[in-house]
């Protein structure tokens, strides 16, 4: 049986342990709400805009036009949102997992943004084209600008064929989804409950100046608009995920401080009890 | 009166503008426009301008930067990179741009990129005939 002594610091030890993860929690508590907050601004310009491809899609029949079409290339390049902090849970774990699975680890390079996710996709033998890690800590529109410069003018180069954006999209505090994304060519799916579909209003689209030079304008501006907007949903949902992980973390602390804490008192209960018969047995001998 | 129709207006991080106008003008790469209800449907690149928004009383100004707007019959949807009211801008500010810029541009180091320089003269022209009265 374990000493008392031994109990103790293992208690204690447990203790800070619970004290850590508490206030982990509580960072993460705070920067949820203030993550949540920029997600939520950032939605209508998101869904707008996705909306807004959509129907100028829509109304413009067949076109023909670069950024619609897969390139010559091979190669297909993912752009992985994850942290630069670990413990949150499967946060970091998901994203990898994703990708793994849906994308061939040989023909695909990652555009890493995220320590996390690079370093895991790294193990798995995906090449990083490029990392971005520093963008997560303050996600600005303009860094998702100019990714989408740099993965354009290699699209343009024939470099990579297919552009793919992985990240996890927050539904609510607790629920969040690993999600990837096509961005290039541009698919669009089934029309999503929040698009707008009226009937009758399907007049043909004029591009003014032409149809070419629009989308050439628009689909950089498209794809910015998602990767800026999966980069905010990517923190808030860091957030969450460490506020949960945090939470459990705390909770098996407690947990387990309960359980040493009663055999802390049972073995104390021992000992006195022992040190009583002993006394009680020297007595008697001295006595006898 | 004019005829109203919906504006809406909206920046990465937040919806600029949502309301009714009877005429919107602002410039695109084609040169300046102004948009009235029951236009054709048109998709056009917004360039750096200041935009109009005629509502039924008053009219509103605002700088637009970049983006692109999509008119539909009793609609219009300006997805912008940047927005601001003029009280949002920084004369001050917008004049020292201009000035930094213009010096740029005067120079003309090998190093210098000139499109940058022009499009932030272009921007710090924009904000002050903004914040002009």
């Amino acid at each position: 049986m374990a000493t008392m002594r031994d109990i103790k610091r293992r208690r204690d030890s447990i203790q800070s342990t619970e004290q850590i993860t508490k206030a982990m929690k509580l960072v993460a508590t705070v920067k949820l709400q203030k993550s949540k907050t920029r997600a939520e601004a950032a939605k209508p310009y998101f869904n707008l805009m996705y909306d807004t491809i959509r129907s100028i899609m829509d109304r413009s029949g067949q076109l023909n036009h670069k950024y619609l079409k897969a390139g010559a290339s091979e190669k297909k390049a993912v752009i992985a949102i994850t942290s630069n902090r670990g413990l949150a849970g499967g946060y970091n774990n998901n994203i990898v997992k994703l990708v793994c699975s849906e994308l061939p680890a040989k023909d695909t390079v990652v555009y890493a943004i995220g320590r996390k996710g690079r370093d895991g996709l790294a193990r798995r033998g995906f090449a990083i084209g490029a990392d971005y890690s520093e963008v997560i800590n303050d996600p600005l529109y303009q860094d998702a600008a100019d990714l989408t410069a740099v993965l354009l003018e290699a699209f343009a180069k024939g470099e990579i064929g297919e552009i793919y954006l992985a990240y996890t999209s927050f539904k609510n505090t607790v629920v969040h989804d690993p999600k990837l994304l096509k961005l290039l060519p541009v698919a669009l799916d089934e029309p999503g409950a929040g698009s707008r579909q009226e009937p009758g209003s399907r007049a043909i689209m004029n591009y003014e100046p032409d149809d070419e030079t629009v989308l050439d304008a628009i689909i950089p501006k498209y794809m910015s608009s998602l990767i800026y907007g999966a980069l905010l949903e990517a923190v808030a949902s860091e957030n969450g995920a460490r506020m949960t992980a945090m939470d459990s973390a705390t909770s098996n602390a407690e947990e387990m401080i309960e359980d040493l804490s009663l055999q802390y008192n049972r073995a104390r209960q021992g000992a006195i009890t022992q040190e009583l018969t002993e006394i009680v047995a020297g007595a008697n001998a001295i006595g006898g | 009166m004019a005829e109203m129709f919906k504006l809406k207006i909206v920046t990465p991080d937040r919806i600029f503008y949502d309301g009714e106008a009877s005429m919107v003008e602002l410039t695109t790469t084609e040169g300046e426009i102004g948009v009235y209800a029951n236009h054709i449907p048109m998709t056009s690149i917004v360039s750096p301008g200041v935009l109009k928004i005629h509502e039924a009383e008053e009219l509103r100004k605002a700088t637009l930067m970049a983006g692109f707007i999509e008119v539909l019959q009793d609609r219009i949807t300006i997805m912008a990179e940047v927005a601001e009211w003029p009280e949002d801008i920084d004369a001050k500010r917008a004049q020292e741009a201009k000035i930094r810029a213009e010096r740029r541009l005067q120079d003309r180091y090998p190093g210098t990129d000139v499109m940058r320089a022009e499009l932030a003269l272009k921007r710090a022209l924009v904000r002050l005939e903004t914040v002009a009265r």
